[in-house]
């Protein structure tokens, strides 16, 4: 595919790839509170507000959940919002993750995925979003700086989608891609300010009996965040999960729709398969990983062995039909985890992707690798490794241990 | 639950009120009810600038408050601002 424009090339980590697409994107408010290692797209952003490139509005907070409340106040007015966080940041803010999702404010924000404490840790794992998959935001997890740009830009267009309108969360994995420099090709403003458009705002019916756009207007006042009784909240969770559905197609369409214009696609922006269309042995991973992933897959290739990896793109929604096409015919399956569910029986990758080949009529080996908590680094020899077991497991057709851990000291 | 209450794709989306609440009478939360005297009361309107829930209106054409007891919470907010003391809260 080819790039109908002319694209810039710059040096960028993933951290300022994610600043300079949402100074690209016309944001009107950014709330934000630093922590490692999300810092640098705030303070770069900071600097793009300071030099009057951009007129958003920088709002310092004392805390995350303060810049997610400003962010979604901001955002129920109609103005375009983006904040970042990671690990504690997030934990802190997800009282209001639901109340985001829950408004329907199309916040977007970026999450350079960082470990939990205790015992404290500034390095890379996801158990910070992994803990927020319930919250009712749209997760795309990037496996490269190039990736956390271009998904950026298509995060406003799917969150702010009239028949979506969720906020959505870009995930790039802490230092791997938060504070590596890579080559990143960016378009130009122009270009990027007519992708993502001016906000569009669906009719909804207000206390008026008038149907108004949906944001805070005197013109047009509504209410809302009110109280719902136990005879109308659980209509509104089920419009939610409508809305997840109909974001599995919105995110197809905007990945495609970006794709036409700079040249560069991942899957069909939901699922990105590596040589899995004959695969025999196969590995599932989200985030960065893939990149170690791809290199082992091309060696073993080279040696005619078939395999294959699964990158999950969106893991909320979590396109669960495709997946299951995508991994009925693998005879064992591998998946990766960068974060614990504890006492759940192996991550929450694990979990869905065995749950979407439950209905398959050919039920693959799957089994669970728990690999990188903490910044722990995972070399391509332990990716060998995991396919040779993977080879093990349909020489003898049969699982020995379901839960693994890589480069875990026993 | 009765047959007259809307399905998910009927209401609108994000909560968003389509009818007024007012009908939900607030009122009857109250235990302790705020009466005031006439004599002490300045019509300061501190009273009604305080009231969480706007139950304190400014009557212009009487020139004076009034509490509407179907909205008043009884929080005795009014009472604890009256500089002159001219609200009392009631057992109801």
């Amino acid at each position: 595919m080819k790039s109908v424009v002319e694209q810039k090339v710059l040096a960028l980590n993933g951290d300022e790839a994610v600043a300079y697409a949402v100074k690209q994107c016309d944001v009107d408010v950014v709330a934000a509170y630093p922590i490692t290692p999300q810092t640098i797209i705030v303070e770069r952003f900071s600097e793009y507000v300071a030099n009057g490139e951009v007129e958003t509005a920088f709002v310092c907070t004392e805390s995350e959940h303060s810049a997610l409340t400003a962010c979604l106040a901001a955002s129920l007015t109609g103005a375009r919002t983006f904040t970042a966080s990671a690990s504690a940041g997030l934990a802190l803010m997800h009282e209001m993750l639901f109340v985001t999702s829950g408004c329907r404010a199309p916040v977007v924000m970026a999450i350079a995925n960082r470990a939990l404490s205790a015992p404290i840790n500034i390095h890379g794992d996801q158990s910070d979003t992994m803990a927020q998959r319930d919250s009712g935001w749209i997760q795309i997890y990037a496996e490269n700086a190039q990736e956390v740009y271009d998904s950026v830009i298509q995060a406003f267009r799917i969150a702010e989608h009239p028949e979506v309108l969720l906020p959505a969360m870009v995930c790039l994995d802490g230092f791997q891609l938060s504070h590596s420099v890579e080559n990143v090709n960016v378009l130009p403003d122009e270009t990027v300010k007519k992708f993502v458009g001016i906000r569009q705002f669906p009719k909804v019916l207000t206390h008026e009996g008038k149907y108004a756009p949906l944001r805070l207007d005197p013109e047009n006042p509504m209410t809302l965040g009110p109280l719902a009784f136990p005879n109308y909240y659980f209509e509104f969770k089920r419009q939610q999960e409508e809305a997840m559905k109909k974001a599995l197609e919105v995110i197809r369409q905007v990945h495609d729709e970006y794709a036409q214009i700079s040249g560069r696609s991942y899957g069909d922006g939901l699922l990105d398969p590596y040589f899995l269309e004959d695969a025999e042995i196969a590995t599932v991973c989200v985030g960065s990983t893939a990149g170690t992933v791809k290199t082992v897959v091309d060696e073993l290739r080279a040696e005619g062995v078939k395999a294959g990896l699964l990158r999950i793109r969106a893991f909320r929604p979590l396109p669960v039909e495709s997946i299951r096409k995508a991994l009925e015919n693998v005879k064992a399956i591998a998946v990766m985890d960068k974060s614990m569910s504890f006492g759940g029986h192996g991550g929450a990758v694990f979990h869905e992707v065995r749950h979407a080949l439950y209905d398959s009529g050919e039920r693959p080996f799957v089994v669970n690798y728990i690999y990188g908590l903490g910044g722990r680094d995972t070399s391509p020899m332990q990716i060998q490794a995991i396919y040779k077991d993977l080879q093990k497991i349909v020489e003898k057709n049969r699982v020995e241990t379901p839960i693994r851990y890589v480069g875990l000291r026993e | 639950m009765t047959s007259q209450e809307k399905g998910w794709k009927e209401i609108s989306i994000a909560a968003v009120c389509w009818k007024p609440n007012t009908e939900f009478l607030t009122g009857d939360w109250k235990t302790y009810k705020p009466v005031r005297d006439l004599e002490k009361c300045t019509r300061c309107l501190l009273c009604a600038i305080f009231c969480p829930d706007g139950a304190i209106r400014w009557k212009a054409d009487k020139g004076d408050i009034e509490f509407d007891y179907n909205y008043c919470k009884g929080c005795g907010v009014c009472a604890n601002e009256c500089p002159v003391k001219a609200i009392e809260m009631k057992l109801e």
